[in-house]
């Protein structure tokens, strides 16, 4: 039985949808005037965050008391690379209170690996998000809310196609997405500037393409990833010339979501840039699923944490 | 010099035929058959093979600055376990090793410890900051005689200061040893650029950031007429570059690490920081052609790249980490493994590229020198069949960060000797 989930590809086909269906099971719940189950009573989850992220860190923590469990909210803010020794520190910590589940944010890639391999702690390390390496609850996430508006809840993903737009070499969300979307079946297609697509991709399971235009109008999805406009004006000419140019050939917005088939969907993992990579009019669509998002990733989260922590029905290989 | 006098009993001399070595007033005086000498120790080297005492172009003590790390005591101690009579420490100290009154410490402490000859590398530029010659001639006109200048650790990325010190070193038949990357190309690069760095979203080094850099050098060099040498030569097109400055016959010469030889990137998958080295292990094909290239002699030289860290410098997560892995106490053993096993370079070979051209490439006149009388007893006698499992805590280093922890490596040190003296004897520091 498996302890951890650092990777979208811990999870084989099977194990993804035990997850989704399970998701969709406790999102019941939700519509229930009591929305607690007694599950995870007794039991510690530390939400380890080395890096800010609210959305994430609410998400398990509302994912993790409705389960009954008692919650740590650890900010370890300040203690990020610069001084990496914190890691293993805090992570004794942790373990000195008996943690039985670490949901991890940090900066660096590889630091959730770390935690689950050292030796330092026992209970089971969540990854919610390692540098620019993954983010597989919010790939997770992602398959429900696609499987809800397109396969009515049920099974897997096969024969979707999925359009992944924007900062790939920079995103963990797009990692964990193209390994999961491919382990459920679907076609994902990574679109970029070659800049912003990284060495090797051409070995990912999963196509690729600079022009945005050209995939629309076979897409069920197109799902719009941040970019940080930070990103075009570093040393070396940055990424991108222009904001102003970036949204212009990557943005999507009216005319572009005009191009999608009628049933197509579109998706942001947040926080938006507004008029960067998307326009308010998208945004606020009927099409985009960006608040429903939200809402699916606390029942994702509870199905992770129900499926690691309440017994023998565990997800994936032991990592 | 020793005043023991030794007897070594049935040697292979570079994996020939067995002979005796009479070791005595610090140099070999006598090689044959049923030697003997009165009043002699006899060491029964029945089995071994006998090679010069090995030579380290690239070695880094940590002293003065990282005492806690290595020591010139530990780190030389290491050298001779591992079957060095000779290191080149390394200038990225601190203070950086960029006057002649900080080479001289190191050079001092070298002696004081006694376990093998210490040669100081003198910074290029002062504090390795890339910006202004460092006293070059001063460093060379010490007591240290230094003759290999290099910022290792640091490139020197800005072509006209590189010309500079090319000429300049010319005056004290110096040499600069290149740390080839482009700094631009790697900023916060954590491992090597291909198919896992994308996958493990790690910042990648690309192989092209050591690439470019050697071919502006070779063309300065040749420009210039001076001497280069180029650090830890980590890929295949690296190798590409140097078989075509050396066709010219320009005077190039490489080094290549024993890591180098035999790890490849895929252990970064464990985000275990003991595999983070600078410039990073990389690809199989790499690997390959590196081999292929110390055998062919395109690659000169194997250098350790020994870059001992404390534990507290490891035992993190990856990007927080430093980069470097130990070298001294298992170069010999990985080189058996990677081209003595592969049978691409006989015993022989072995004494040419880590003792012979080594010496060569340092101006270090008394080492690397032939097994044959007159010539100073520096040796090491190796056991080829043995077989022994790294054990990070059994090494004589100060710190443990070997990549080949719990590996089985071939080969063993049974002793060195430095000018007659043995600093290793039965697998142990004297």
């Amino acid at each position: 039985m498996n302890r951890h989930l650092l990777s979208a590809a811990d999870l084989s086909r099977d194990d993804a949808v035990l997850v989704l269906d399970t998701a969709e099971e406790l999102a019941r719940l939700a519509d229930r005037p009591i929305k607690k189950l007694p599950t995870l009573r007794g039991r510690t989850v530390v939400n380890l965050f080395f890096e800010d992220s609210t959305r994430t860190r609410i998400s398990f923590e509302a994912a993790a008391k409705r389960l009954s469990a008692d919650v740590i909210n650890f900010s370890a803010k300040g203690s990020s690379v610069s001084k990496g020794e914190s890691l293993k520190d805090t992570a004794l910590t942790l373990e000195a209170m008996g943690a039985d589940a670490v949901v991890v944010r940090h900066s660096a890639s590889g630091a959730p690996h770390r935690l689950a391999t050292s030796g330092w702690i026992r209970g089971s390390v969540v990854n919610a998000g390692d540098g620019t390496h993954e983010h597989p609850t919010q790939a997770l996430l992602d398959a429900f809310t696609m499987r809800r508006r397109l396969t009515g809840g049920e099974g897997d993903l096969a024969g979707k196609r999925v359009t992944i737009v924007g900062d790939v070499l920079h995103s963990r969300v797009a990692r964990s997405n193209v390994l999961l979307l491919h382990t459920l079946g679907a076609e994902v297609t990574l679109v970029a500037p070659p800049t912003l697509l990284p060495v090797g991709v051409d070995t990912w399971p999963c196509a690729t393409s600079y022009d945005l235009d050209g995939e629309l109008d076979k897409s069920d999805v197109v799902m719009m990833l941040r970019v940080q406009r930070e990103r075009m004006n570093l040393d070396g000419g940055g990424f991108f010339p222009s904001a102003r140019e970036y949204s212009r050939r990557y943005g999507l917005d009216g005319r572009r979501m005009g191009l999608l088939p009628e049933h197509a969907i579109v998706m942001h993992p947040g926080p938006m840039n507004r008029g960067m990579e998307i326009s308010a009019e998208v945004a606020d669509s009927p099409r985009s699923t960006i608040v429903e998002q939200v809402t699916n990733g606390v029942s994702v989260r509870m199905a992770v944490l129900y499926l690691l922590l309440s017994g023998s029905d565990g997800i994936g290989e032991d990592a | 010099m020793s005043t023991r006098t030794f007897v070594v009993k049935g040697a292979r001399p570079l994996g020939a035929d067995p002979a005796d070595l009479v070791l005595e007033d610090g140099a070999i005086t006598e090689v044959g058959t049923g030697l003997s000498r009165s009043g002699a120790e006899v060491v029964d080297a029945g089995g071994l093979v006998a090679l010069p005492g090995l030579v380290d172009l690239h070695t880094h003590l940590r002293e003065p600055g990282r005492e806690d790390a290595e020591t010139v005591q530990t780190g030389t101690a290491a050298a001779a376990m591992g079957g060095f009579s000779a290191v080149h420490a390394m200038a990225n100290t601190d203070p950086v090793a960029d006057t002649a009154g900080v080479v001289e410490q190191v050079w001092r402490l070298g002696r004081e410890a006694g376990h093998c000859d210490v040669h100081p590398v003198g910074a290029v530029t002062v504090g390795l900051a890339g910006r202004a010659l460092a006293e070059l001639g001063a460093m060379a006109e010490s007591a240290a005689r230094v003759r290999v200048f290099s910022d290792d650790g640091n490139c020197v990325s800005d072509a006209v200061l590189m010309r500079r010190a090319l000429e300049y070193v010319k005056a004290f038949g110096g040499v600069v040893a290149q740390h080839a990357q482009e700094p631009r190309l790697t900023v916060d690069a954590q491992m090597n650029e291909g198919e896992l760095s994308g996958v493990l979203g790690l910042a990648g080094w690309p192989a092209v950031a050591e690439e470019a850099v050697i071919a502006r050098d070779v063309l300065l060099a040749a420009h210039v007429g001076s001497r280069l040498h180029v650090c830890h030569v980590s890929s295949a097109g690296s190798v590409e570059i140097l078989r075509w400055a050396k066709s010219k016959g320009w005077n190039v010469t490489a080094e290549v690490t024993p890591h180098h030889l035999l790890l490849t990137d895929e252990l970064a998958t464990s985000y275990d920081p003991v595999f983070k080295v600078n410039p990073p292990l990389r690809t199989a094909e790499d690997v390959a052609a590196l081999r292929e290239a110390l055998a062919d002699g395109t690659i000169d030289a194997v250098a350790t790249d020994h870059a001992p860290h404390s534990h507290e410098d490891k035992d993190c997560e990856w990007a927080a980490a430093a980069f470097g892995m130990l070298g001294l106490e298992t170069a010999l053993s990985v080189v058996q493994e990677a081209m003595v096993e592969t049978g691409l370079l006989d015993w022989a070979g072995v004494a040419d590229r880590m003792s012979v051209r080594p010496a060569r490439i340092g101006l270090v006149e008394d080492q690397g020198r032939p097994l044959q009388a007159g010539s100073p007893a520096n040796l090491v006698l190796v056991d080829p069949a043995a077989r022994r499992r790294i054990d990070p805590f059994a090494l004589t280093s100060r710190s443990r960060n070997t990549p080949y922890a719990g590996r089985e490596l071939p080969g063993a040190v049974v002793a060195t000797f430095l000018r007659g003296r043995p600093t290793v004897l039965d697998g142990k520091l004297v």
